[in-house]
């Protein structure tokens, strides 16, 4: 029985519109892959990265500032050539990467939860509760959402030691950028749900008896739930660039456990003596990573758009 | 009109009002301000006399007011590692801030709005595929890499502009700007080219869809039915009925632009507010970033404001009815 509703899912999705338009559409193919690609590297990054670039007892001084393997002086051992302590570029970006999604991923799911719970309540109960909460989305609005990450770390740094701060200063970063996010995922929820709950299988559901929290939960989710995996698409692009940008400025991830962004900044201080591929390689990961997210985003708005279809 | 504009005041008071709220609770309660000010050997009835001087054994909302009042007329206390009115250090970073986010805004107008003109008139052309190739890329790119990749280009290997700083000075009273010597506006470019960019992008994209759409239209139709040149057609009542949401979106853009001057500034060690506020953060400088944060909400509200009374200006609409 289970089987048989299984490939029926499968079945369902390999004619659904959305694989029809995916199969057509090169860009977003090739946008899939890399960022596929770039994912899987960062999650098995243990396992196959070349070198452990934090790993003290591997790492040699003797290496250090090596350019790129195909330039003269290059090594075989360091294809995209190493950094001042040693450490082999390429390792390192698939360690950074790990990071950076990490925080991204993590970002987006906790402005996603806050989001969308707001936005339904919003829109379901209506009246001052809406109001307030849309006041509340309108003043964060009008700040950009940097700003608001930034503030969010400076405070933790004022409220916490400043060990305890490097400790968790993973959790804070995904905090800070995850609340300056939840507004758009809430205004998009709560437009949705105004137009949901007065649709006649949400009245019925109310007429037999349904609480309001179930019916939010099992009818009206589901069916808001379109646009906002648009938003989460191109939100996880914003979210990457937004650590990246924080750690270069310092206030992100501790220099222990480098992001890309932190990588960038690092490399960033070697540039004026030559060592452009310190830097420039996390660069173009991170362009390349964000680049084929947001390609993603775009094709899967178009997806979903009826109006195009 | 007048009802409109005064809620829209009141909108604007009670942004001010939390923004304020949050400042102060973040100079009241993150950390002790007495233990920032003081040093390690001061007695504990010193503390204790300080604390009552400063008034912090007052009721909450008698702090509150106390510090919105100062802050309404520029007064934030002293820095905690300066040990200087934070005032006086706006003061003397203001003027690098907005030059430049002044330029980035002209840079991102005089060339996105051409642009996206451009793209939206010749779709199939060329140029115009090119030009939204770079833009998904603009788009794509963090302001901070931007800046690092045009140092590399114009700093290290072709060594025609400099990458640090404002050049030299001059002053003017109160204001130093470095539009008069050689050297301040070469050390303009990079910056504001960094911080133009993504601002530019946006406009471009903006003009250009609204553009397709107004293009669509029938009084466009008529107007050409009418036998009038392409030019007028396209300049005249296209690109007039474009502009509501470009001014929307330009004026919340100015404002992001002195955000994002945060990170032009630290890639490029560009003596403003933004590097002010890294380095606040980084040494937990509460007053320096409760300063900072009031006067850019303060930006955004009047930028805010002037682009509702904008509106008026430009869409007659709006005058006929209530609008609001």
């Amino acid at each position: 029985m289970e089987k048989a509703v299984e490939t029926s899912r499968l079945d369902r999705f390999l004619d659904s519109d959305i694989w029809h338009s995916f199969k057509g559409n090169p860009v977003a193919i090739v946008s899939l892959i890399i960022t596929l690609i770039m994912v899987l590297s960062a999650v098995f990054a243990p396992f196959i990265a070349p070198h452990d670039p934090f790993d003290l007892m591997k790492i040699d001084i003797m290496d250090s500032s090596l350019p790129p393997s195909w330039m003269e002086e290059g090594e075989a051992r360091f294809l995209l050539g190493t950094d001042d302590q040693g450490r082999d570029i390429l390792s390192t970006i698939m360690y950074g990467a790990r990071i950076s999604l990490t925080v991204g991923f993590a970002s987006v799911i906790f402005s996603m939860i806050v989001g969308i719970t707001l936005g339904l309540i919003s829109g379901y109960a209506g009246g001052r509760v809406d109001a307030f909460i849309m006041r509340v989305a309108d003043i964060q609005l009008s700040f950009p959402a940097i700003l608001i990450a930034l503030l969010i770390d400076g405070v933790a740094r004022g409220i916490f030691s400043s060990e305890l701060h490097s400790e968790i200063s993973l959790y804070v970063l995904i905090f800070a950028i995850g609340i300056s996010g939840w507004v758009q995922y809430a205004r998009t929820v709560r437009g949705s749900t105004l137009v949901e709950k007065n649709k006649e299988y949400v009245q019925a559901a109310r007429v037999i008896g349904i609480r309001p929290g179930t019916i939010l939960r099992r009818h009206i989710l589901p069916n808001v739930m379109g646009p906002v995996m648009v938003i989460a698409t191109i939100h996880l692009a914003v979210a990457v660039i937004t650590e990246a940008t924080l750690s270069f400025l310092g206030v992100g991830v501790p220099p222990t456990t480098p992001s890309l962004g932190t990588l960038i900044r690092i490399g960033n201080e070697y540039l004026f003596s030559g060592e452009w591929w310190i830097t420039i390689f996390p660069g173009a990961t991170l362009l390349i990573l964000v680049l084929a997210v947001n390609l993603l985003g775009d094709w899967l708005r178009d997806a979903l758009n009826p109006k195009l279809r | 009109m007048v009802s409109f504009l005064f809620k829209r005041l009141l909108q604007s008071i009670i942004v001010m009002f939390t923004v304020a709220l949050i400042a102060f609770s973040m100079f009241r309660f993150v950390g002790d301000p007495i233990n920032n000010m003081v040093g390690q050997d001061t007695s504990q009835e010193e503390r204790d006399e300080l604390r009552e001087k400063l008034g912090l054994n007052d009721p909450f909302v008698v702090q509150f007011l106390r510090f919105a009042g100062n802050a309404a007329v520029g007064d934030f206390g002293y820095s905690y590692k300066y040990k200087i009115p934070v005032s006086e250090m706006i003061a003397e970073r203001m003027p690098a801030t907005l030059e430049l986010a002044f330029i980035s805004a002209i840079l991102s107008l005089v060339v996105g709005i051409p642009l996206g003109v451009y793209t939206a008139l010749r779709r199939e052309g060329i140029l115009s595929k090119i030009a939204m190739a770079m833009s998904l890329v603009g788009v794509s790119l963090p302001t901070f890499l931007i800046g690092i990749l045009l140092i590399l280009f114009f700093g290290v290997v072709l060594r025609w502009l400099p990458t640090f700083g404002r050049g030299d000075v001059v002053e003017l009273g109160f204001w130093t700007t470095g539009f008069l010597t050689k050297s301040g506006i070469l050390s303009l470019i990079l910056p504001s080219i960094t911080l133009a960019l993504f601002q530019l992008t946006l406009i471009m994209r903006l003009v250009r869809a609204e553009m397709l759409e107004v293009l669509r239209t029938d009084f466009i139709k008529f107007a050409k039915a009418r036998g009038l040149p392409d030019r007028a057609v396209h300049f005249k009542h296209a690109l007039k009925n474009t502009l509501v949401p470009v001014i929307t979106i330009t004026g919340l853009q100015l404002g992001s632009l002195i955000a994002f001057a945060i990170i032009t500034e630290s890639v490029f060690q560009w003596p403003g507010m933004g590097l002010m506020f890294i380095q606040a953060i980084a040494d937990v400088d509460i007053p320096i970033m409760a300063a900072y944060l009031v006067l850019i909400a303060f930006f955004f509200v009047l930028i805010n404001m002037i682009v509702d009374i904008l509106y008026y200006a430009v869409d007659p609409r709006l005058r006929t009815s209530d609008g609001s």
